[in-house]
């Protein structure tokens, strides 16, 4: 049993796995259709940002992908860890919200960056 | 007649596999192999059966490297060139050659709170189980377990997680779980959740692969990840 972790808190953690996985694969799913239809012909980084700066159902869509990777990541993360590593303490679960608050940060400046006008200058 | 090479554990943990030279039968098992070399060629060979038909879950193996019923596992089915190779279940300790350790094993139904406790006593009426309702129909999927331990043995979870309840005990807590008689619901709930219990396992499938009785210990399982997750979100566990 997991030092560090109620069950109840892993119950939950399960679920959350489960809520985020799903939203992940849909954000997957829209975001490769969306690479494949945007690159046809070639794309530079102007063209990108040309398109994205501004557009803020893109920018919603990205934040809803980066707070679901936010979720899901972390909570993966600390499995294998606990599993593979047998590193069950505390420190784990430290270990992994600071990944959390890393994903969230880098995920969400990158997404303020392409959608902001003048946001990646 | 042809015969057949088979190299049998014999000892401990530090024990070897050894060679026999079994002669070969039509419609032989593994079983009568194994009984062919205690009562011919090795008599201090230690192994277990009881039944020989399937029914008392007594004689399961490691043959030529998958865990099996003995007895219902016919030579011809696992033969390769002439040769098999017989050890004892993985995932347990080993007694003695074939006969595995099985007390943790049932100890963990024990810890998943495997034991029925209703609240009707004999002057009640009969309780009520309508066949075709879901509770009924998950139940019968898996209560036709008979505690061989094939799918303990085959769970790569428990070998790199020796606490890990097992396939087996979480099939029987799931039974339990839809028994609408039952009323340790939540207690055997928190028994079951956690990272040695449902949530360990990773949905491979080797105890479904595996059993001899065909049931799904996997789905079970996963059954009661859905239950232990609804429960902690309405806050009951």
């Amino acid at each position: 049993m997991s030092q560090s972790l109620s069950v109840v808190t892993q119950a939950k953690l399960w679920y959350w796995q489960r809520i985020s996985a799903m939203v992940l694969a849909l954000c997957v799913i829209v975001h490769l259709v969306g690479i494949i239809m945007a690159v046809r012909g070639g794309l530079s980084g102007a063209e990108v940002l040309a398109r994205t700066q501004g557009n803020w159902l893109f920018g919603a869509f990205y934040a809803v992908f980066v707070l679901a990777s936010t979720v899901h990541v972390p909570i993966g993360l600390m499995r294998i860890a606990e599993e593979w590593l047998g590193w069950r303490s505390r420190s784990v679960v430290i270990a992994a919200w600071l990944f959390a608050a890393l994903l969230a940060f880098a995920g969400l400046r990158a997404v303020y960056a392409v959608v902001m006008p003048g946001g990646a200058a | 007649m042809t015969t057949l090479n088979v190299r049998v554990w014999r000892g401990n943990e530090d024990g070897e596999f050894v060679s026999y030279e079994v002669p070969r039968h039509a419609s032989q098992t593994v079983l009568d192999v194994v009984t062919y070399i205690q009562r011919n060629l090795e008599p201090d060979l230690g192994y277990r059966f009881a039944c020989r038909v399937g029914m008392c879950g007594s004689c399961a193996m490691t043959v030529n490297g998958k865990a099996r019923w003995t007895c219902r596992t016919h030579v011809s089915k696992v033969v390769e060139n002439d040769a098999l190779e017989i050890a004892p279940l993985s995932n347990m300790p080993v007694i003695k050659d074939l006969a595995a350790d099985m007390t943790t094993f049932f100890d963990k139904w024990s810890a998943a709170k495997g034991q029925f406790k209703g609240n009707q006593t004999r002057h009640d009426e009969f309780a009520t189980v309508e066949p075709g309702s879901p509770e009924r129909q998950a139940v019968d999927a898996g209560i036709e377990c008979i505690g061989c331990g094939v799918c303990y043995a085959s769970c790569d979870v428990v070998t790199w997680r020796p606490d890990y309840l097992g396939p087996a005990a979480l099939n029987r807590a799931w039974t339990l779980v839809n028994d609408v008689r039952d009323v340790r619901g939540a207690e055997r709930l928190r028994a079951v959740a956690g990272d040695a219990g449902c949530h360990s396992c990773h949905t491979q499938g080797s105890c479904t692969e595996r059993c001899p009785k065909q049931l799904a210990p996997t789905a079970g399982i996963a059954g009661l990840k859905r239950k232990v997750a609804k429960a902690a979100i309405k806050g009951e566990l």
